[in-house]
């Protein structure tokens, strides 16, 4: 019994990656209401991603507002590109020799959260591979073909698609057991983990800044109509009355 | 002085004449039910998408080069815009919520029978109107969906003979869909579209307080004058526009305060979810709005998969159901069309189906499936079943009709009550 | 079935009651419309505060620079100018910047925080026109025996060289001059007075 759980958990994994286009993608808990975690996915994004990606939705001061950051600190250590606080979060990357160099222009990521949905985000940036095949070295599990480099590789190391030999009923097994890194980067897998959630927590605040503000208003406005309802019925009631 | 003022009006224009006429002293069966509150809601809803509307042109940027970002800019820059937006986003969907339920009463209590067929036609009119404005008003935030369900619907004009190709053309102001489609169907979206929709709704409560509005029991509350006894009359004092013409029955209440009490109270349900929606689920799960919709259009790259909105799914599983292009194009005209002729199809004398058949009943609850179903069919990616089970279910659509059509002639009844029960 | 109320107060009060409420709840729907109106976040940012690099003004010369849209002048006054300000009093409508047209630190006799520098938003308080800087004798065509000041060409009305409006023109008040306050003795910030910020 014990034996089959562990094979069972050995292959349903692999076998749910094998799906290929439907692959399964792994649960980002993110709270958008964790500021910290929010100020570390902005760093991580102004480092690595504004290279080549712009929110050009999104102003800088407004995200430095909502995260709690105060605006001088924050355009010492997270605005790069020489502009003004008041300004949207472009990179000076020309478009033509970016569509060039990648064979399409890296797409602007306000709203990738709203398009891919965070778990689609959260497991794509944890599942680049080495394939020496692909013209940056690396492909990715579930975007396989994949025009863009691994940004953050420096963090997470060199990941390979992993073999292990296992012992299972006496027998010698090759099994496939995800992708790991060969530790060469600044973070454990864990931290890297983490790092990507903080990422995709900022990414979702991006993708619809006022979802907190929204819900804030909203449990007012709800209780707000419970009363209102409460009141509309009993007088309804009253008026009734004199009919049944 | 207060008197004298609203007297000097009077004399000029019958405000509280309407008032009364319309609403004090208007005689609404008393028996109108959960399944009545719709059309309120319905008028509610075309309020708040008109006003809604009307605060995001302030905004937004009818061009392909800035819609998109424009509607980004009422997202993030101005202050609540994202309130406004969501109020009319949520607003579209919960409009047709509200019309098919409100067309679904009507079938099954008969409320296109005689004397209301025109009243059924300008409804039919008005969700006609409503098709075309929400699909108009869908092209405008221009994102992916924006772009490719313009291209797949303008498209359908191509399979029109010989004009067809022509008449695209000329319908996108360019070879493909582009900045001039979307102008024009940014100026048909708010302007001509909620004019015409305004004008049908004013046609379509103007016939319905002709003809007075139909219940759940199907029995007439205006009768013949002089066929009620003194103590069978309503007791409420109606207006003499109603009461010179016709006896009223003991079983109405004034519209105000009675009617309007109760859709209030389902106002506030209604308020409720939507406002659920509104502040906390904006997108619902993909239905209200689109995820592929949040990536700018890009006219080199189709979606993974592509569906219309939620609303138009059953349609389009009918369109997508025919193998021939020009006969799929004509199948999901004619499923349009054939709500039409409802009036004329049902030639039952008993209009609710509390008094009818059972067939009848089950005929409805069917046809309310299939529609569902459909719905499903037409809004989730391809496979090789649904095909199959689209063309059944196509073919049990237009099934509906041609049973009705064919069985209410010597339909069995139940004897109708001579008053409202209950 | 009878018309007349069972409970005549119940009826009242839930009715009062509901209306109120409902009152309440137009009145909080009106909200989003109404602050929709305000600049937006982007129209605030670029309303923001702008620093103004001094150094380079000669002395009699006027720097433009934009702050929310309008013109600011920033004029450096020499101390000839300066003595000559009084002789104007006469001519005058508000002298002594009563009518409140500047921040608190500007009402004296130079309209400004320190003497030399006249920071003035350039908009006429007329209808909106923007004024001409004339000087070395420009002025004394329209006021004689002054040689410096603003004249507006819509509809004539003028100004001293510390933004005072003379008498018999249009404009009813001296020039606007903005928050300001001096963040080192080159740089001028416009927008907030100093500590507010």
């Amino acid at each position: 019994m014990k034996k089959l759980i562990i094979i069972l958990s050995l292959i349903l994994p692999s076998m749910v990656w094998a799906a290929g286009g439907n692959v399964h993608l792994d649960k980002a808990n993110i709270d958008p209401t964790d500021k910290a975690s929010l100020q570390s996915g902005a760093k991580t994004f102004m480092n690595y991603c504004l290279g080549c990606h712009q929110m050009q939705y999104q102003r800088y001061q407004r995200t430095f507002e909502d995260l709690g950051i105060p605006l001088l600190l924050a355009q010492e250590n997270l605005q790069f590109t020489g502009e003004k606080v008041g300004d949207y979060i472009n990179n000076a990357m020309p478009s033509k020799a970016a569509a060039k160099w990648f064979g399409a222009p890296p797409p602007d990521l306000t709203l990738a959260s709203r398009v891919r949905g965070v778990d689609w985000l959260y497991t794509y940036l944890r599942s680049f591979y080495t394939d020496p095949s692909r013209p940056f070295g690396v492909n990715n599990e579930v975007f396989p073909e994949v025009g863009m480099p691994h940004a953050l590789q420096e963090l997470q190391g060199v990941p390979s698609k992993t073999h292990e030999k296992r012992m299972i009923d006496g027998e010698m097994v090759d099994l496939y057991v995800g992708i790991k890194s060969d530790g060469s980067g600044e973070l454990s897998a864990s931290e890297y983990d983490k790092t990507v959630l903080d990422l995709v927590n900022f990414m979702a605040y991006v993708g619809e800044p006022s979802k907190l503000e929204s819900a804030n208003i909203g449990r007012y406005v709800i209780i707000f109509i419970l009363v209102l309802f409460v009141l509309v019925y009993l007088l309804k009631k009253e008026y009734w009355r004199d009919v049944h | 002085m207060w008197q004298n003022l609203l007297d000097w009006i009077e004399y000029r224009i019958p405000m509280m004449r309407v008032a009364k006429m319309h609403a004090m002293e208007y005689p609404a069966p008393k028996n109108m039910n959960f399944w009545y509150v719709f059309g309120f809601l319905a008028t509610i809803v075309l309020i708040n998408q008109i006003v809604t509307g009307i605060w995001l042109t302030m905004n937004f940027e009818p061009s392909a080069e800035r819609a998109f970002a424009s509607v980004e800019y009422i997202m993030r820059e101005v202050d609540y815009g994202y309130i406004l937006r969501y109020m009319h986003s949520t607003g579209a969907s919960a409009f047709f919520i509200v019309v098919y339920m409100h067309m679904f009463r009507g079938m099954i209590y008969g409320s296109y029978q005689k004397p209301r067929e025109l009243l059924w036609l300008f409804g039919m009119f008005i969700y006609l109107a409503l098709m075309a404005e929400a699909f108009m008003g869908y092209v405008l935030p221009w994102g992916q969906m924006s772009y490719w369900g313009a291209q797949v619907i303008v498209s359908l004009f191509s399979a029109i003979p010989v004009i067809g190709p022509d008449l695209v053309i000329w319908i996108q102001g360019d070879y493909v869909i582009s900045g001039a489609t979307l102008n024009r169907f940014f100026a048909l979206h708010v302007i001509a579209l909620p004019l015409v929709i305004v004008i049908l709704v004013f046609l379509h409560i103007v016939a319905l307080h002709e003809v007075g509005s139909n219940n759940p029991d199907g029995v007439e509350v205006k009768r013949k004058k002089g066929s009620l006894k003194e103590e069978e009359k309503t007791k409420f004092k109606m207006h003499e526009y109603y009461t010179s013409k016709y006896d009223i029955i003991d079983d109405v209440v004034p519209f105000f305060p009675h009617i309007v009490l109760k859709d209030l109270v389902a106002f506030c349900i209604f308020l409720l979810l939507f406002c659920y929606v509104m502040f906390f689920n904006p997108e619902m799960g993909g239905y209200f709005l689109e995820h592929p919709n949040f990536e700018i259009a890009n006219p080199l790259k189709t979606p993974e998969h592509i569906f219309p909105v939620w609303y138009f799914t059953p349609f389009y599983a009918i369109l997508k159901a025919v193998p021939n292009k020009l006969m799929g194009v004509c199948a999901m005209f004619l499923a349009i069309i054939f709500l039409f002729l409802i009036p004329w199809l049902d030639r039952s004398k008993v209009k609710s189906w509390r008094y009818r058949s059972g067939l009848h009943k089950w005929n409805l609850l069917v046809f309310a499936g299939v529609f569902i179903f459909l719905g499903y069919l037409g809004g989730t990616p391809q496979e090789p079943w649904k095909i199959t089970a689209s063309q059944i279910l196509t073919f049990m659509y237009f099934g509906f009709f041609g049973l009705m059509w064919l069985y209410s002639k010597n339909e069995v009844t139940k004897p109708l009550p001579e008053r409202i029960t209950k | 079935m009878s018309n007349t109320p069972v409970n005549n107060d119940r009826r009242r009060f839930l009715t009062a009651a509901t209306s109120v409420v409902g009152g309440v709840g137009v009145v909080g729907a009106a909200v989003p419309f109404i602050a929709s109106w305000n600049p937006s976040a982007k129209a605030k940012a670029a309303g923001a505060d702008i620093e103004v690099d001094i150094s380079k003004i000669n002395p009699g010369q006027l720097l433009r620079v934009e702050w929310r849209s309008k013109p600011v002048w920033i004029v450096r006054r020499t101390p000839e100018l300066l003595a000559s300000l009084a002789k104007n009093d006469d001519m005058l409508r508000d002298p002594n910047s009563e009518e409140d047209q500047q921040p608190e630190f500007a009402r004296n006799e130079y309209r400004s925080l320190k003497e030399e520098y006249l920071v003035l938003v350039g908009i006429c308080t007329h209808l909106g026109c923007s004024p001409q800087h004339l000087k070395d004798g420009a002025f004394a065509a329209h006021t004689e025996g002054v040689n410096d000041g603003f004249f507006c060409p819509c509809h004539g009305s003028k100004f001293d060289m510390a933004g005072r409006v003379f008498q018999g023109v249009p404009a009813p008040l001296n020039l606007v001059v903005p928050p300001y306050y001096y963040i080192d003795d080159n740089t001028l910030l416009i927008g907030s007075e100093e500590g507010a910020a």
